[in-house]
């Protein structure tokens, strides 16, 4: 079962509920694995301390000229859509940053003058907090395109019986590379105007991946807005997580809400039955 | 022109609210919604749109699946894994194969290797931006579509027209509500801009993120203000985050308290200092004097 935490807004907390339920899984001995896949700003780290035990780069390939092949044709110019490759005059200018690794430059050239080379673009760390499986991706800054970091991420995850994928807030490409093959969304909101409005294009953007959802609200108050909302669109709310100083002080000092009490853990494991019959109905 | 952009690696702590703050105190300003897969700028200053504008994104390949005699080779080049044989049949074949728009990258590759080519390149629209009118003045929005790519190009899009009707306006200020992380959208709110100003909060993750987020201002030589918001939640660490911000060559330009009003005033619809003139309202607003006076020396 493969269980995405999303949301629209940022700082909703999605790493809070993906670190505590991936950490209840471990706790029950279920064989689980937390994949990290905010690469733009990776903070699972922080809560579940994992002990690393292999980083390796995350590379994507792009393209290298031989100039004593290249007869300055143009195919390759021509063939890129995203500017990668300009030909001035009759020579062919890269901008690595800008290559989608589609290949088709590659296949443009009639002289076999371009061939693929990998390129870092950031790293890849794979460890284990306790029973539970981590594996982080962090893209280089400066990098523009986390969407091939986040693909890294997911194919070096292992088979497991529980896989959390912690995604980026927002709504667009990072966040649709992350969500993308998972059995269920998690969307956690807060009762505010902002969270709100985020959830619904969240939610927008998991409908047109025809994904299906479920909601967490967080620092939950006395707000009806987010439940009217969800009972409109036929949303199930799952749990309410309560505005409490406790856990907004277990966060900051990068400490699991559910190793706090008994009670968060035990609804962290509810949490994990409800998304369980969510995925086998 | 001065472009002043606030960012702040990690989502969620404040960045609206501080711009929506901006904007009642600088008075003469065009504001700027950057964050345009999940803006909120617009739920407090209400803008009247004057423009709607269709944001032609990127191109994404498109199989007419009357042509399409499904032989595979899309599906056998796409890195994308974007073709699939999902599509309807014709007289020929029972099925044929389908690109997913959500997974198409709009590379082309597909189109050169069709051999019946039945595989073509379309532009598409993959959102709107809006020029309005606030009660602050001009603002310059936007919508990215439902699940669509390219949110740095209408990033760009949507800066360029804001310091496009700067100039007209005869303003000598965009202030620039950016989006989290550090990836695309980011990189295409910061490139060239006046002055960044990173808002963050006193916990392990702001301090991690904002780490990443300075080693990217720095990257594009852009001066960089840090300010800690909901400071007093945890004094200690706000003290930590500052001196880091110092250590890695940054500027302190405040501290914002922990107060109920923030979300009080967004219920509102209302920015901090219209909501009232006393506490995180007078945090705000020795912010503003500090940026202020920090993009006056940049002015020079």
């Amino acid at each position: 079962m493969k269980i995405a935490i999303a949301s629209g807004k940022g700082g909703t907390g999605k790493t809070t509920i993906a670190t505590n339920l991936a950490y209840a899984a471990a706790e029950q001995g279920r064989l689980a694995v937390y994949l990290d896949c905010d690469v733009e700003e990776p903070n699972g780290h922080i809560f579940l301390k994992p002990t690393v035990d292999e980083e390796r780069p995350i590379t994507r390939p792009v393209p290298q000229v031989d100039a004593s092949l290249c007869n300055g044709c143009g195919a390759c110019g021509q063939a890129c859509q995203f500017s990668a490759i300009v030909c001035i005059g009759d020579k062919p200018l890269l901008f690595p940053k800008l290559c989608h690794s589609c290949g088709g430059c590659v296949r443009a050239c009639p002289t076999g003058a371009l061939s693929e080379v990998p390129r870092e673009i950031g790293t890849l760390r794979i460890g284990r907090s306790g029973q539970l499986g981590f594996i982080e991706g962090r893209l280089n800054v400066g990098e523009a395109m986390s969407p091939p970091a986040i693909r890294a991420v997911k194919a070096a995850a292992p088979v497991a019986d529980l896989t959390i994928i912690d995604a980026p807030p927002g709504t667009s490409c990072p966040v649709i590379e992350s969500v993308r093959g998972c059995d269920m969304v998690l969307l956690v909101t807060e009762p505010t105007p902002f969270g709100l409005n985020d959830l619904g294009l969240a939610v927008e953007m998991v409908s047109a991946m025809k994904l299906p959802m479920r909601v967490v609200i967080n620092r939950a108050g006395r707000d009806g807005k987010t439940r009217e909302f969800c009972d409109r669109n036929g949303i199930r709310i799952l749990a309410e997580i309560p505005d409490v100083r406790s856990v907004a002080e277990a966060y900051s000092r990068g400490a699991l809400i559910a190793e706090l009490s008994p009670t968060y853990r035990e609804g962290m494991e509810c949490l994990l039955d409800a998304l369980g019959q969510g995925v086998a109905r | 022109m001065k472009e002043l952009v606030v960012i702040s690696g990690k989502g969620g702590t404040g960045k609206t609210s501080v711009v929506a703050a901006f904007a009642s105190l600088a008075k003469r300003a065009i504001l700027a919604d950057c964050d345009v897969d999940a803006a909120d700028l617009h739920l407090v200053l209400e803008p009247e749109v004057l423009q709607r504008h269709d944001f032609i994104g990127g191109k994404k390949a498109r199989i007419d699946h009357e042509q399409c005699m499904s032989c595979g080779r899309c599906q056998a080049v796409c890195r994308f894994e974007a073709s699939s044989m999902t599509g309807p049949g014709n007289d020929l074949v029972s099925k044929t194969y389908r690109i997913d728009p959500l997974a198409c990258e709009g590379c082309g590759v597909c189109v050169g290797v069709c051999p019946v080519s039945a595989i073509a390149l379309e532009s598409t629209t993959a959102g709107e931006w809006f020029v309005s009118q606030t009660r602050y003045g001009p603002m310059v929005h936007a919508r990215l579509g439902v699940a669509a790519d390219n949110s740095g190009k209408l990033v760009s899009t949507v800066r360029t027209a804001a310091s496009d009707l700067a100039k007209q306006h005869g303003l000598g200020l965009v202030i620039v509500d950016g989006p989290p992380g550090i990836g695309c959208p980011v990189i295409a709110s910061l490139t060239g801009a006046s002055l960044a100003v990173v808002v963050t909060e006193p916990t392990l993750s702001g301090l991690h993120d904002l780490e990443r987020v300075a080693e990217l201002t720095r990257h594009f030589g852009i001066p960089t203000l840090v300010c800690v918001n909901k400071w007093d939640i945890n004094p200690d660490l706000t003290e930590r985050i500052e001196r880091q911000s110092v250590a890695m060559g940054l500027k302190v330009a405040g501290r914002l308290r922990y107060d109920g009003a923030v979300t009080a005033a967004q219920i509102l619809k209302q920015t901090v200092i219209e909501h009232s003139a006393l506490g995180v309202s007078e945090d705000m607003t020795k912010l503003w004097a500090t940026v202020s006076a920090v993009l006056e020396v940049e002015r020079q």
